[in-house]
């Protein structure tokens, strides 16, 4: 892990006004940011671990939990909304059993809602791991996540 | 040096210089709450407006970031001006409604709570200032602290809200808060200090035998200044 970030944070010279893309490539590396991480982090960059963990909690892009390995974004702009998008964001929670922004405890599936994505033609926009699917409605999006739901339990066998 | 004028008195005062400060040098009293001679101002509390008059343009200006100019006319109590202050010390009555130090404040300004304005009922008292976190990082250089979240999450916190490994419990956040938010309690004997939830020791000073200061902040002190941790054990009153 020491090693992985080291090698992060020689990729941007050590510059620790590069703090923000290098916490995106450690969260690319480790999925989220780990405490023991985000403390080495620290550590390389000599900036202190409360300035790090400031930066960490005020974008929402980073995240301190562990994510889902499919990563559902709800649209809830206000296209989105007008068309049914707090429907189908209760299907979501019904199906999933969580909240917004929670992810589930087998780390298959982590679910958020989040403002506009600008595909408001497309509305109301699900995007499943950066591939967005348009026109949702509750059927659909009970479709696609019985459909990951599958592939997740082949995707294990396989492992 | 330019000239200037505040509440009417004629006024010289050094280019660039604040108007808080000049009026403070002039006994003019101007309220602040995020203003510590020790940090550089930034401004958040609002509390210190005044009304700068130059040329034609009257403006209402935070005194403690506002540098004075030739011919300016600074009004600090005007009717504008109390109402600007007013309007900010009730805003930060409803959101900190239990800070006695607010409560003290807007008594002495004679400013009641204003209805319209729900009080906050989380029980914080933070003001987000930031003069504790800069404080720890600027005056301590232990950087213990930090903001955490945004929006209406926004507070100060220690790391992933532990406790730090860094601080050392010099209480000096404490001291700077303005609206007595952060919590640092003493036992009665004052051989431990617990603050942002971590305990402390306390060393005994040689010679009066009274608990003086927590033992990590005097290891910190040494390992800064480089004078022995032997010569750090007597307290201020006995040296
Ligand atoms: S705790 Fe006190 S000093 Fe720190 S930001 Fe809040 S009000 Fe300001
Ligand atoms: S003292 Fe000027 S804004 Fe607080």
């Amino acid at each position: 892990m020491e090693e992985k970030v080291k090698e992060i944070i020689q990729q941007y010279s050590g510059d620790k006004s590069y703090l923000v893309p290098i916490l995106q490539d450690v969260q690319r590396e480790f999925n989220y940011l780990p405490k023991d991480v985000l403390c080495a982090v620290s550590a390389h960059l000599s900036v202190p671990i409360s300035r790090v963990y400031e930066v960490v909690t005020f974008y929402k892009a980073f995240s301190l939990k562990p994510k889902g390995r499919y990563q559902l974004s709800l649209c809830m702009g206000t296209a989105c909304h007008v068309r049914g998008a707090e429907l189908i964001a209760r299907n979501m929670e019904d199906i999933l059993g969580i909240k917004e922004g929670d992810t589930t405890a087998d780390l298959e599936f982590s679910y958020e809602t989040v403002g506009c994505l600008g595909a408001c033609a497309l509305g109301p926009v699900l995007v499943v791991n950066g591939e967005y699917h348009g026109h949702m409605n509750i059927a659909k999006s009970t479709k696609i996540l019985k459909k990951l739901g599958k592939k997740g339990a082949t995707d294990d066998e396989q492992d | 040096m330019v000239n200037l004028t505040i509440d009417n008195r004629k006024i010289e005062a050094e280019a660039g210089q604040f108007i808080l400060d000049v009026a403070r040098e002039n006994g003019i009293v101007i309220p602040t709450l995020c203003s510590h001679e020790s940090i550089e101002p930034t401004g958040s509390c609002r509390l210190c407006v005044v009304e700068a008059r130059q040329g034609k343009k009257t403006r209402i200006v935070t005194s403690c970031l506002y540098p004075v100019a030739k011919g300016m006319i600074v009004d600090t109590r005007s009717e504008r001006v109390m109402n600007v202050r007013r309007l900010v010390l009730q805003l930060l009555l409803a959101r900190c409604p239990g800070s006695e130090q607010l409560k003290e404040m807007a008594a002495e300004m004679g400013v009641e709570a204003e209805p319209r304005f729900v009080p906050d009922t989380d029980n914080v008292k933070c003001i987000l200032c930031r003069m504790c976190v800069r404080t720890c990082e600027k005056v301590v250089g232990v950087s213990a602290i930090g903001f955490s979240y945004r929006g209406p999450e926004k507070n100060v916190c220690t790391p992933f809200k532990e406790e730090s490994e860094t601080c050392i419990g010099c209480g000096a956040c404490a001291y700077i808060c303005p609206t007595g938010h952060i919590e640092m309690e003493t036992t009665e004997t004052g051989d431990t200090r617990t603050i942002w939830g971590r305990t402390f020791k306390m060393k005994i000073c040689k010679v009066c035998g009274r608990y003086f200061a927590p033992e990590d902040q005097l290891v910190y002190i040494s390992q800064k200044t480089g004078v022995p941790i032997e010569d750090l054990a007597v307290c201020i009153s006995c040296r």
